[in-house]
């Protein structure tokens, strides 16, 4: 069919071919293009010329000589793949990296467990004040994480807290959660008050996309408040809630406001607490933004390789019935 | 699909618009005007962080008509010299004056970003300021890399009421001073004599610099590092002590926990510089005319001798088309007596300059108004400033004590704060050689 339908004979082609070529290369090329141009610029311009740019620095290392004062002592030179293995084999880096999978550890099954229990809550039959508390559930998400960790940081300090005045008209010492032992906590804690809002109102909105026909069944069928939420609403929402644990794991790789704002109020979180730490500290601190440009790459593709391990093993069981 | 297309090209020129604002960042901001020719009229910029400098600049402007300085405000050190050495890497973009603080010139000239005056007018100004200043500009060579502005000789602030009341009487030397700690905090628990903040590099260089240290060296073609030596080795042991026995406070300085305890009488001194009084009035308003200045605790009484902990210099760019007018500004803005009494009223520093500094400062700040000498004995220490030579990885070294002597701190153990010290000379070894520099 489409043979013959583009096939009209060599005298028409030379009667109206060319003329209609141009228009066909400027419908289906030139305007696409144009109307894409913008995005492709942008991507370009801020995300594929910064990444190359990084990765051109990741194998370049500053050489110095002599006093390394004055012109021409320092210069930019291949490096090859030192700075990933001193990156991959730096103490400080494999710390922070755990650091961060404890941290993850504790703080991803909360945060998804309680965003969860409150959407489950927010959507059964016998809500009370529903908008009130969805608002008032996700209004931390909207505080920015700087801020609230300085927030909670004056809560944290003994000398200016509350919590540990009022205990202390108790007789009761509270331990300092900015202690070494706790300061994980501490910070899971400012990442749980931000984080559960906005993960809660993903799994309500796709609870809110559920027919009720389902529902009504259920209920037909005898089942309970608890059973429905259960065998129904938890099912049916698993693409969102492997969608939120995803942007929760991604978030939890790169934390980094919260603990480099509790940083100066106490003794127990280091320069290199978190990767991204790392990272901020060898580019700006110590000026050496070759290993940091190494560091960030290694960071990203262990982000994409863990995000894409996750949705392997995950996706069968949660998108099953739609394949 | 016209409509759309249309959003198309607007978001284009806007991206192309961004672009263009993103590169256009150098220009303006160079200088004009060709050397030599004293009539020719000069435009210098300045880049500068202090309060007010704009004002000072001001009264330069109205006598040389023909070197016009124009103050360019930066947010702060840190900021101002990772731009300056973005324009140095960039070719064009620095102005042609910047203000620099002492340990950032090492890592400045590093870059090539600082021109020598040595051969300028500023090379005569030697004369005008302590000696430890001085090595800190020249890198203690024969060059010459900024004109001094502002020190912070370190004093020791106490509250005067809270000694009175326990009966202590000021601390001259660092035994002395933790004997009064232990009384303090033994009449109340909650009662510190001072903290140990593992946040403040500066202000453990400056003590140690009191001490004799001066971290790194030149010698001949090759850097030294003294950090792990004894004078700094005696500094940290001492206050590894003190916060062991626990009668020193282990919390950082410049939290609100701090700031609390200043006002509430919980912090009862505080080891600090000549800038100190601008801190506690902001930071504990309420307890005015509570405080006094001493000089600080001495390791030997008969050797009196303190530290530096902050202040800054003006710096000419290697990118300045008229470095001698630059140098000519930068040495009447340090020294002229106008000048520099200028600086003192409109941007509140403890000037450099001897003699500025003496006719300058006869009037104690408010803060301070219940002791008139105030000025008296932060000039006497003023004088007392040990030399101390910085070097190109002090970022490294601070970086490192930030975090080994929160360690330590956290830890509580004198032999962690002698093994911080063993850290930082470590990392900062490492890191000069990791660089390619001649380490010796």
């Amino acid at each position: 069919m489409a043979m013959t339908a583009t096939k009209p004979g060599p005298a028409a082609d030379t009667a109206a071919g060319t003329p209609r070529r141009a228009k066909n290369f400027k419908s289906r090329v030139l305007i696409p293009y144009a109307m894409l141009a913008p995005g492709i610029i942008l991507f370009l311009v801020f995300m594929a010329a910064p990444i190359v740019y990084t990765l051109v620095l990741s194998f370049q290392k500053k050489k110095v000589s002599g006093l390394g004062l004055g012109k021409g002592s320092q210069s930019q030179v291949f490096a090859g793949f030192e700075n990933y293995v001193n990156a991959l084999t730096d103490p400080e880096f494999l710390g922070s990296v755990l650091r961060v999978l404890l941290y993850g550890l504790i703080l991803i099954p909360l945060m998804l467990g309680f965003a969860l229990l409150f959407a489950l809550l927010l959507d059964s039959r016998r809500t009370r004040a529903g908008s009130f508390s969805r608002t008032a559930i996700f209004l931390p998400y909207a505080v920015p994480a700087v801020i609230s960790s300085l927030l909670w940081g004056f809560l944290y300090l003994p000398g200016v807290s509350p919590f540990h005045f009022l205990a202390r008209q108790f007789g009761v010492a509270l331990p300092s959660l900015l202690d070494p032992n706790l300061v994980t906590f501490a910070i899971c804690n400012i990442a749980l008050w931000g984080g559960v809002g906005f993960n809660m109102i993903v799994m309500y909105t796709s609870l809110k996309a559920v027919p009720s026909e389902i529902y009504e069944a259920a209920k037909l069928d005898g089942c309970s408040e608890i059973q429905t939420a259960l065998r129904i609403k938890i099912p049916i929402i698993a693409p969102s809630l492997v969608m939120t644990a995803l942007f929760s794991m991604i978030a939890t790789l790169q934390v980094f406001a919260e603990p480099t704002t509790l940083r100066p109020l106490a003794n127990s979180l280091s320069t290199s607490w978190s990767p991204l730490m790392l990272v901020y500290r060898d580019a700006f601190t110590r000026n050496d933004v070759y290993s940091a440009a190494a560091t960030s790459i290694v960071i990203a593709a262990a982000t994409f390789i863990i995000s894409f391990l996750f949705l392997r093993v995950v996706q069968k069981r949660a998108f099953g019935q739609e394949n | 699909m016209r409509k759309t297309f249309r959003a198309g090209a607007v978001a284009m020129l806007a991206a192309a618009a961004m672009l263009t604002a993103g590169c256009s960042g150098t220009s303006g901001t160079g200088s004009s005007g060709s050397a030599g020719d004293p009539d020719q009229k000069v435009e210098l910029t300045y880049w500068a962080w202090a309060p007010n400098l704009d004002k000072v600049v001001e009264v330069w402007n109205e006598k040389n008509p023909n070197i016009h300085v124009t103050v360019n405000k930066q947010d702060g050190g840190d900021p101002a010299v990772t731009k300056l050495l973005t324009a140095v890497k960039a070719g064009s973009g620095a102005p042609d004056l910047i203000q620099a603080e002492y340990q950032k010139i090492p890592t400045m000239v590093a870059a090539d970003a600082l021109a020598d005056l040595s051969g300028t007018e500023a090379n005569e100004t030697e004369s005008h300021f302590p000696d430890g200043v001085w090595d800190s500009v020249t890198l203690g060579g024969d060059a010459l890399y900024a004109v001094p502005q502002d020190t912070g000789p370190m004093v020791f602030y106490y509250r005067a009421d809270i000694f009175e009341k326990l009966g202590l009487s000021v601390p001259t030397t660092w035994e002395e001073y933790a004997q009064a700690a232990k009384a303090v905090h033994a009449a109340d628990p909650e009662a510190y004599l001072g903290t140990f903040s593992s946040n403040d590099a500066g202000w453990f260089t400056g003590m140690a610099q009191q001490a004799g240290a001066s971290w790194w060296g030149v010698d001949g073609d090759a850097w030294s590092v003294n950090i792990a030596e004894d004078p700094t080795q005696k500094v940290a042991e001492y206050w590894g002590g003190l916060v062991e026995e626990g009668t020193i406070d282990n919390k950082p300085m410049y939290t609100p926990e701090w700031n609390t305890a200043l006002n509430t009488g919980k912090q009862v001194g505080w080891l600090s510089a000549a800038w100190g009084p601008g801190v506690l009035s902001g930071n504990a308003g309420a307890t005015a005319g509570q405080w006094k200045v001493a000089p600080m605790p001495q390791w030997d009484a008969s050797k009196p001798s303190t530290g530096n902990w902050g202040g800054s210099s003006t710096a000419v760019t290697t990118q300045s088309k008229n470095a001698d007018a630059a140098a000519k500004f930068a040495t009447w803005l340090n020294t002229d007596p106008e000048a520099v009494k200028a600086l003192v009223k409109e941007t509140g520093i403890y000037p450099a300059d001897n003699e500025g500094a003496k006719s300058a400062l006869t009037e104690a700040p408010e803060f301070f108004a219940n002791q008139p000498d105030f000025y008296d004995v932060v000039g006497d220490a003023a004088q007392n400033v040990g030399s101390f030579t910085y070097g190109p990885n002090v970022n490294v070294a601070f970086n490192a004590y930030n975090d080994e002597f929160a360690k330590a701190a956290q830890a509580k153990q004198k032999s962690a704060f002698a093994s911080a010290v063993e850290s930082m000379q470590q990392v900062t070894v490492d890191d000069l050689k990791q660089s390619g520099f001649t380490v010796k």
